[in-house]
């Protein structure tokens, strides 16, 4: 869901209007507005919208290196429109600005392993392609082959991705049909999909060694114009693939109080058939709170579930890989906030946590 | 016993010696202290400077690793830096725009950098600002709206003095003027620095430098082969890209300033070696004196190397006193020279930086030691003739140890001189005249030398006339009797004052070069420029059309300066184009010798004296120059310039324009017609501006120029004259002392003199006469050598280090004054210490030694 708002918002959203130009000059970007009933066509909604002013790909899964030992990883790509003065000339104007992380959560070493990009789009150094996933930043990418499976490739110093994901289950439409809301107001709303139970293959290497796994991940796909309400001040996520086929994803957007503002979600059984959840239908519960030593934040590592469906109340109990899946990434001008893989009973995914060390503002 | 008794008479006589004579160790240990003070200050305030110019250098540069500059200001293709970022073994790629910058306050320089904040940080982080909303609220990150803002800028600490955040700043720079809003301080870059720091995009828009590229900084890959990116990197580069290191930046500044910086060192040694004459006169003084003393010492069995031992132990302590008081004193000399001249000594090389003082203790060591070396050396010969006298000889005669009949050698000098002038025929070391400094020290040791010669040449034909007024012929047979004596009071006279003479000349000759240089250069009536134009601003050709066809002017000559890095570790070059040919070019600068005409399709060049010197061009050599790519051109003229040390060269402006398709040009001089006045032309020409510009042009007549340029040349060699006027105090002060002592010393003599009918009045006659008849030799013999040693200054050592020549120009009236000064020291302390010595009356006088 709405992952990583906050260093989009953070970097970009704010830039103000050129105040030392005369107001009528200055031509800003216009975004287009998130619309329901807007249909999904692919592949072109796997590639870029570059009108909007957010969008990323997002992949978490589980990996399994032979060993029976299990880890998890998130490859995340960004994009964002700058509110910027659209009559630059220059080849450097940033109208485009790519992001993208990569972490490993191995419990044998009990933190996260992290490393990021980030560029301006331009030069052919970095670019999201439209028409069909393909963003490059650098020596990372993101894209689509001909035979329909997305490849992954970043890392750094302390490890390097390299995987394959082929999708087994169609495209999950998040919301109605796509449109997936996040606030109490219309506006407040995102284009929505994901792609559940991906079966993972590539290699993993870390200190010079590469190790081939297999896995199951999943992907998600978000672009948006205006995302959160003003009062909402960080959110809680998770995307499960269940063990039986089928796929839950539930989020909440937290006020200052940590009231939920939206809640919503979707369970897709194994039959295919999708329960889509209205904000009443979802509660978070946090059952154990694990506080970071280094910056002081409280997060509730250990979560309960609990979706009222039309054929009675489910409860999931999710447990964290490890405690410490803090991810501070502050220095590269981003935000604190908690990514973990976590697993349920009968299931394994990802819960994303943020807003739990000061508020994630928009 | 008897060696302990010899140690303690050897105290009691260095100590009596001193208390009897404060004046004479006083002024020997003053000259030292004054030559260790001012090497060791001109040292710690260029090496002050030094390290301030380099950290500021490398501020701006952000330490990245790997640097690709462009080679003129107008930078290079940007599409380099995708080439760049690709290749193999460099992890990331910064691309920068740089560019001075001028703001609204007068005299304001800013360095801009347009960066791209997302690769920065990879490189060169500390370049990066810092939004000061966000300060404080370190949990929440930063809340960065402005980094891609193209109105937001971040000011360095420096640049933000007297501005506060949220106010606009307006920037001239690339010949666009541009409005932006402060947003915050990049904090990373040093104090004192003036840095304003904004996004790639707003740079490139705004400034005007779509397209294009000043530099881009590289971070290697971990483990990448450093010598082979070097190499791989600079194949990849065009011809206006050049790959910078931090050493070759390091050379660069270096080199900016060296031979300033070294000339200012050599002349502070020169101090020193003043020093060691005085010391060496005032210790021949002393031992000359203490003739019978030191035999009567023999005689009660004291060896010859305890004598040789005290004398070098007087000398040492007197060094070592000298020295540690030039410590302290350069110290404070250093401090204030910085507050006050800045950190160039008002060179003019480093800009506006007020460094902090850096005290190395190593070079407060290194100078001590000089100090004391040169005290001993000047303490040796004295020593050695103590040591050397016969004991039954010295305990008689207490006076010149110097038969007066017999002429003094003058091989010595002879071999000293000649080895000097050889010296100066030497080419330069390094790109420092050291060896041209090696001929001055040996001139000087050889003219010092060759003093008992010329003294008893010049004295030879008076000593023979029959003076009626007994009193001068007295002084004259004195002179002629004691010529070691003679020899070495000279000795100190000369040596400051040839030294002083040398400067003075070398100084005068510079000056009136300079003016005449000046008036050439100037000829026209009025003089318009753009300032901040940098490239591409100015004067498009329809502001010279209108320009021109203003009312009351004869003939304009419009004219642009840009400069060109030919070499990563040389300073730039400055491009001067203007016309050349045809009958705008009437008022061009005057070439040096012959001008040669360039074969048929190939453009000539003009290259100013330093350029020639520093790229080894001749007239008639074909030369390639990265303007709009990389040109052939045809040197066909060298030409004067006192202006850039670090060269110029000259294009036609039609051919600058054919080339590069620039026809902006930033500078105009101006012929007002007959019958208009320079005012009326220059309001008229004033209007006729185009608006964007018309606040940033100055105009000038050639009179307010020149004065400009002078009072610029006064405060570089401000430092100069300072140690010319040292060196003179410290010349008249061994002058005093040695006059001074030598007459004190004479006390028995003069109760002689007195006891044979010699009045008062007269002895004092006779000691004036004496003193005028000492400094005149010694300023005669001083100036001599001086003007020999200034020869070397002027065709040796400034060519060798600044790459211009000069016409001898004396500075008659100083010459004159310091004659004058000089003789009337000598006769003044000589009377004023006659007065004293006679004060005694005779009969305790006669008695006085023995």
């Amino acid at each position: 869901m709405a992952r990583f708002l906050a260093l989009l918002a953070a970097m970009l959203v704010l830039a103000s209007p050129a105040a030392t130009q005369p107001k009528s000059a200055v031509r800003l970007p216009v975004f287009p507005a998130v619309e329901p009933g807007t249909a999904l066509r692919f592949p072109a909604d796997h590639g870029a919208h570059p009108e909007f002013r957010t969008e990323w790909w997002y992949v978490t899964g589980w990996l399994d290196a032979g060993d029976g030992q299990q880890i998890g990883f998130q490859v995340t790509f960004f994009r964002s429109r700058p509110s910027i003065d659209q009559r630059n000339p220059s080849a450097f104007a940033p109208k485009q600005i790519l992001f993208a992380h990569a972490a490993l959560s191995d419990p044998k070493l009990g933190k996260l392993l992290h490393d990021q990009r980030a560029a301006r789009a331009g030069f052919g150094l970095a670019e999201a392609a439209t028409g069909d996933a393909d963003i490059v930043i650098d020596d990372w990418r993101f894209h689509r082959t001909a035979d329909g499976r997305f490849k992954a490739k970043a890392g750094g110093k302390a490890f390097m991705l390299d995987l394959g994901f082929v999708p087994t289950q169609p495209i999950l439409l998040q919301g109605e049909g796509g449109y997936s809301r996040k606030g109490p107001k219309p506006g407040q709303a995102s284009h929505y999909y994901s792609i559940p139970q991906l079966k993972v293959s590539g290699t993993v290497t870390r200190n010079g060694k590469a190790v081939t796994v297999k896995g199951s991940a999943w992907l998600d796909r978000e672009w948006s114009s205006t995302l959160l309400d003003p009062k909402a001040v960080g959110w809680d996520w998770v995307g499960l693939n269940l063990d039986d086929g089928g796929a839950l994803m539930a989020f909440q957007v937290r006020d200052a109080a940590g009231q939920p503002l939206w809640a919503g979600g979707s369970l897709r059984g194994p039959d295919g058939t999708v329960t889509r959840f209205t904000p009443g239908m979802v509660r978070f519960g946090a059952e154990r709170i694990w506080r970071s030593p280094r910056t002081g934040g409280r997060y509730p590592v250990e979560r309960s579930l609990t979706i009222a469906l039309p054929q009675g109340e489910r409860r999931w109990n999710l447990k964290p890989l490890f405690d410490d899946q803090e991810l501070d990434s502050r220095a590269a001008g981003g935000p604190i906030y908690w990514e973990g893989a976590v697993s349920t009973d009968g299931g394994r995914g990802y819960l994303e946590l943020t807003g739990y060390v000061s508020p994630m503002k928009l | 016993m008897a060696a302990k008794g010899a140690g303690l008479a050897a105290r009691w006589m260095i100590l009596g010696e001193w208390r009897a004579h404060p004046m004479r160790v006083v002024t020997a240990g003053v000259a030292i202290a004054i030559g260790v003070a001012l090497g060791l200050a001109v040292h710690l305030v260029n090496a002050s400077a030094l390290s301030e110019f380099s950290r500021a250098v490398s501020t701006v540069n952000g330490d990245a690793e790997l640097q690709v500059r462009s080679a003129a200001p107008a930078g290079f293709d940007e599409q380099l830096y995708p080439r760049l970022a690709r290749l193999p073994g460099v992890s990331a790629a910064s691309p920068v725009i740089e560019l001075k910058a001028t703001t609204g306050r007068a005299d304001e320089q800013i360095t801009v950098l347009g960066l791209d904040v997302l690769r920065a940080a990879a490189v060169t982080p500390s370049l990066l600002g810092r939004p000061v909303a966000a300060e404080g609220e370190g949990a929440h990150g930063p809340t960065n709206d402005a980094p891609f803002d193209e109105d937001a800028i971040f000011l360095s600490e420096g640049a933000l003095e007297g501005r506060a955040v949220g106010q606009v700043i307006v920037l001239t720079a690339g010949g666009r003027t541009a409005r932006f809003r402060i947003a915050g301080v990049a904090a990373g870059i040093g104090e004192g620095r003036k840095v304003a720091v904004l996004d790639i995009a707003a740079a490139q828009w705004r400034l005007g430098e779509i397209g294009r590229l000043q530099r881009i900084d590289l971070k290697l890959a971990e483990g990448a082969d450093e010598t082979r990116m070097r190499d791989v990197i600079a194949a990849a580069l065009p011809a206006d890209a050049q790959l910078v290191t931090r050493d070759s930046e390091a050379r660069r500044s270096d080199s900016l300033s060296r031979a300033y910086r070294v000339n200012l060192d050599m002349l502070a040694l020169m101090a020193l070696l003043t020093g060691g004459f005085l010391v060496y006169s005032a210790q021949s003084l002393s031992v000359a004196r203490r003739r019978p003393q030191f035999a009567l010492l023999r005689v009660l069995g004291v060896r010859r190397k305890a004598l040789l031992a005290q004398v070098l132990v007087e000398g040492i302590s007197v060094g070592l006193v000298g020295g540690l008081a030039g410590l302290t004193l350069g110290f404070g000399l250093a401090s204030g020279a910085l507050r006050l001249l800045g950190g160039d000594l008002g060179g003019g090389y480093f800009g506006d930086t007020r460094p902090e003082l850096v005290f190395s203790p190593l070079a407060g060591l290194v100078f001590l030691v000089l100090g004391l070396l040169t005290a001993i050396v000047g303490s040796l010969a004295p020593a050695r003739e103590a040591a050397r006298a016969q004991p039954a000889v010295a305990l008689k005669n207490a006076g010149d140890a110097v038969d007066p009949r017999v002429s003094p050698p003058i091989w010595p000098a002879v071999v000293l001189l000649v080895a000097g002038g050889a010296a100066a025929l030497a080419p330069a070391v390094g790109g420092i005249p050291l060896l041209g400094y090696a001929s001055m020290a040996l001139l000087l040791a050889g003219g010092v030398a060759a003093m008992p010669w010329i003294a008893r040449t010049l004295l030879g034909p008076v000593q023979h006339l029959s003076l009626r007024w007994a009193a001068v012929d007295l002084a004259f047979k004195r002179l002629w009797g004691a010529p070691s004596q003679a020899a070495v009071a000279l000795c100190g006279i000369v040596a400051s004052t040839s030294l002083m003479v040398a400067m003075a000349v070398m100084v005068s000759s510079f000056r009136g070069s300079v003016d005449d240089w000046l008036q050439q250069l100037l000829p026209a009536d009025l003089y318009m420029r753009v300032d901040g134009a940098g490239v591409g601003g100015g004067f498009d050709p329809k502001a010279q059309a209108a320009l021109a066809a203003t009312p009351g002017v004869a003939t304009i000559v419009f004219q642009k300066t840009t400069s060109l890095m030919l070499a990563a570790d040389q300073p730039p070059l400055a491009i001067v184009v203007r016309p050349m040919r045809g009958p705008e070019a009437a008022n061009r600068p005057p070439v040096i010798g012959r001008e040669l005409t360039p074969p048929p399709g190939q453009t000539p060049v003009w290259v100013s004296e330093p350029a020639a010197w520093l790229y080894g061009w001749k007239p008639g050599q074909q030369i390639v120059l990265p303007i709009a790519g990389a040109q052939p051109f045809f040197v066909v003229g060298v030409w004067r310039d006192y202006s850039r040390q670090h060269g110029a060269v000259t294009l036609d402006a039609a051919d600058y324009t054919r080339l590069t398709g620039d026809q902006w040009r930033t500078e105009a001089s101006v012929d007002v017609a007959e019958g208009r006045s320079s005012n009326e032309v220059m309001e008229a020409l004033r209007a006729k501006l185009p608006s964007d510009v018309a606040p940033r042009v100055t105009f000038a007549e050639p009179a307010t120029l020149r004065a400009f340029a002078l009072r610029i040349f006064d405060r570089s060699f401000a430092v100069t004259y300072g140690l010319e006027a040292i060196a003179i105090l410290v010349g008249l002060a061994g002058v005093a002392a040695t006059v001074s002592a030598q007459t004190l010393a004479r006390t028995k003599e003069f109760g002689m003199l007195r006891h044979l009918g010699v009045t008062q009045r007269q002895i004092v006659a006779m000691l004036v006469t004496e003193g005028a008849l000492l400094g005149a030799v010694g300023v005669v013999a001083g100036i001599g050598l001086g003007l020999v040693m200034s020869q070397v200054l002027i065709h040796v050592v400034n060519p060798q280090s600044f790459h211009w020549t000069m016409e001898t120009k004396l500075p008659w009236a100083l010459l004159a004054g310091v004659a004058v000064a000089l003789v009337a020291s000598a006769a003044g302390t000589a009377l004023l210490a006659g007065r004293r010595a006679l004060s005694a009356d005779a009969v305790r006088a006669v008695r006085e030694d023995w």
